[in-house]
């Protein structure tokens, strides 16, 4: 198990543990968020997983990963599309924040 | 199952439980909305992702699971009623009432008509052999993929849509020989223009898919199974099995039934409302005037489309009605290419190639009156997000520029 924090738009914190294999995105969703629209299903070919993200350091965002957060106009230097960050035990404590929507 | 005591009524009873119903459920829950929700969804399983049935899950990347639009326990959480392997056949809008499939009826406060369609059916000789697939549903999906585990191999698409050329870039990959057949002179002649219809055909066929444009399909042969699919010039494409991607129906019948205008999807106003009192509708089975296609009246088959007309009914619903404006994207994924599409191409009058289709990476921009309308992107996520920036401000740029992939198309508007 992965042991994230995810912090809603209301600001609360809630602790969800996830599997290592699944996309932060994924993770998100399982644990019943209602705010993460994700409308491309993790195929990276929009933004709507847009969160912040602190702790553990990860791989930089792809090419395509950044041009998409450039569509975003909450986009900071902490940004992540959830889709593409994998989860594996390196990133436990991993803190993520839903980005405000566009 | 017995309805329970409460069970028969929902203060909003949204029918139909793919991208659009999910999502309107979703978002009533998000603003607040405190009545009771309840879906009734045809298929037996939760609300799920579609576009994978013709992606990832069908090439078993991705498990059923991991294509849950929420978990099931979501739905308990929520307070959202799933009353699942079932349909509505009549609805009584007088009396808001909806008759359904097991017998059961139920009234509603308001009715989110959010049924989506059925795959378009072969109608030809031979249309009801056994090895006759569609892609609308995991069950289908889960047919077609076990029929190719045991070995059908030669595989006849019919249909140069979205889904059969997803379809058939599955099935090349996965070692099947694949014949694709589109009646129209060109694929994607409905949505895209000649340009991307011509890189896509050559791209297929580079990866083995015998590909024929301007075919008429006669009949399907064989016994009892499918055994080949003859055309108009006398031939016969041999196939193992025969996957059929020839577009959707609307699912409206009950509510057309009931007095509600539309005919190739219901009619709706700005709001999503149909001509029922307290009756919207949303997603696939919706034609309405479209704010992005200069007025015309259309159906969006898309994720976006069905999520975003979700959102604005559920904000009606819940005091904040707004028109629906939302942009139309869209996304399809074939081989190792990502087309993006922004806007909708519908009604152009001219049309500037931005970049070198023998690159795999370009994008077609489509204009109106020398405004920026839509544009398909080719492996360029760039262009997509900055070219939905020239849409959305109906930017005029100099066609010159937008050619010249050395400006970015940020710096063209």
């Amino acid at each position: 198990m992965v042991s994230l924090t995810i912090i809603d738009r209301a600001g609360q914190e809630n602790s969800v543990d996830a599997l290592p294999g699944q996309t932060v995105m994924e993770a998100i969703r399982q644990a019943g968020f209602d705010e993460l629209e994700a409308m491309c299903g993790g195929s990276r070919s929009c933004a709507t997983c847009h969160v912040y993200v602190e702790g553990p350091a990860l791989p930089p965002p792809g090419e395509d990963e950044d041009d998409l957060l450039d569509s975003s106009d909450h986009r900071r230097a902490d940004s992540r599309l959830s889709c593409q960050i994998r989860l594996e035990q390196a990133l436990d404590g991993l803190r993520v924040t839903i980005a405000p929507e566009d | 199952m017995m309805a329970g005591a409460g069970m028969d009524h929902a203060d909003v009873l949204i029918v139909g439980g793919g991208h659009a119903g999910a999502q309107c459920a979703i978002a009533l829950r998000q603003n607040g909305y405190a009545g009771s929700v309840t879906i009734i969804g045809k298929e037996a399983e939760p609300p799920y992702e579609r576009p994978p049935l013709s992606k990832d899950y069908f090439s078993g990347e991705k498990s059923f699971e991991r294509l849950l639009i929420r978990p099931p326990a979501f739905w308990v959480a929520k307070a959202i009623g799933l009353r699942l392997g079932r349909e509505v056949i009549a609805v009584d809008p007088a009396a808001k009432r909806v008759a359904l499939s097991d017998g059961e009826s139920l009234t509603y406060g308001t009715l989110v008509w959010a049924a989506g369609g059925d795959a378009r059916r072969l109608s030809c000789v031979g249309s009801q052999l056994a090895g006759i697939h569609y892609v609308r549903t995991r069950e289908d999906c889960d047919r077609l993929m076990e029929e190719v585990a045991s070995g059908a191999r030669r595989i006849a698409v019919i249909g140069g849509g979205y889904i059969g050329l997803e379809a058939a870039a599955v099935l090349t990959r996965a070692g099947c020989q694949v014949t694709l057949l589109e009646a129209a002179p060109r694929v994607l002649a409905r949505v895209a223009g000649p340009e991307l219809s011509r890189f896509y055909e050559a791209e297929h066929r580079a990866h083995g898919v015998d590909l024929r444009t301007g075919v008429t399909v006669i009949d399907l042969q064989g016994e009892t199974r499918v055994a080949g699919v003859r055309l108009e010039d006398g031939s016969v494409v041999p196939a193992d099995a025969v996957i059929v991607g020839i577009g959707i129906v609307p699912a409206v019948a009950p509510l057309v039934a009931a007095g509600a205008a539309g005919a190739n999807g219901l009619e709706i106003d700005a709001f999503c409302r149909t001509t029922l009192p307290d009756v919207y509708a949303i997603g696939d089975c919706a034609a309405f005037a479209c704010h992005h296609a200069g007025g015309a009246v259309l159906r969006v088959e898309s994720v976006q489309n069905a999520n975003d007309q979700a959102g604005c009914v559920a904000r009606a619903i819940c005091g904040d009605a707004q028109p629906y404006r939302a942009f139309p994207w869209f996304w399809s994924n074939q081989y190792d290419l990502k087309l993006q599409t922004a806007g909708l191409s519908l009604g152009h009058d001219a049309m500037v190639m931005r970049g070198d289709p023998a690159t795999r990476s370009f994008s077609v921009i489509y204009l109106r009156e020398g405004r920026v309308i839509a544009l398909d992107c080719v492996n360029s996520v760039k262009d997509y997000v900055q070219g939905r920036k020239l849409v959305e401000a109906g930017a005029r740029p100099d066609p010159a520029r937008l050619t010249d992939t050395g400006i970015p198309l940020k710096d063209c508007l």
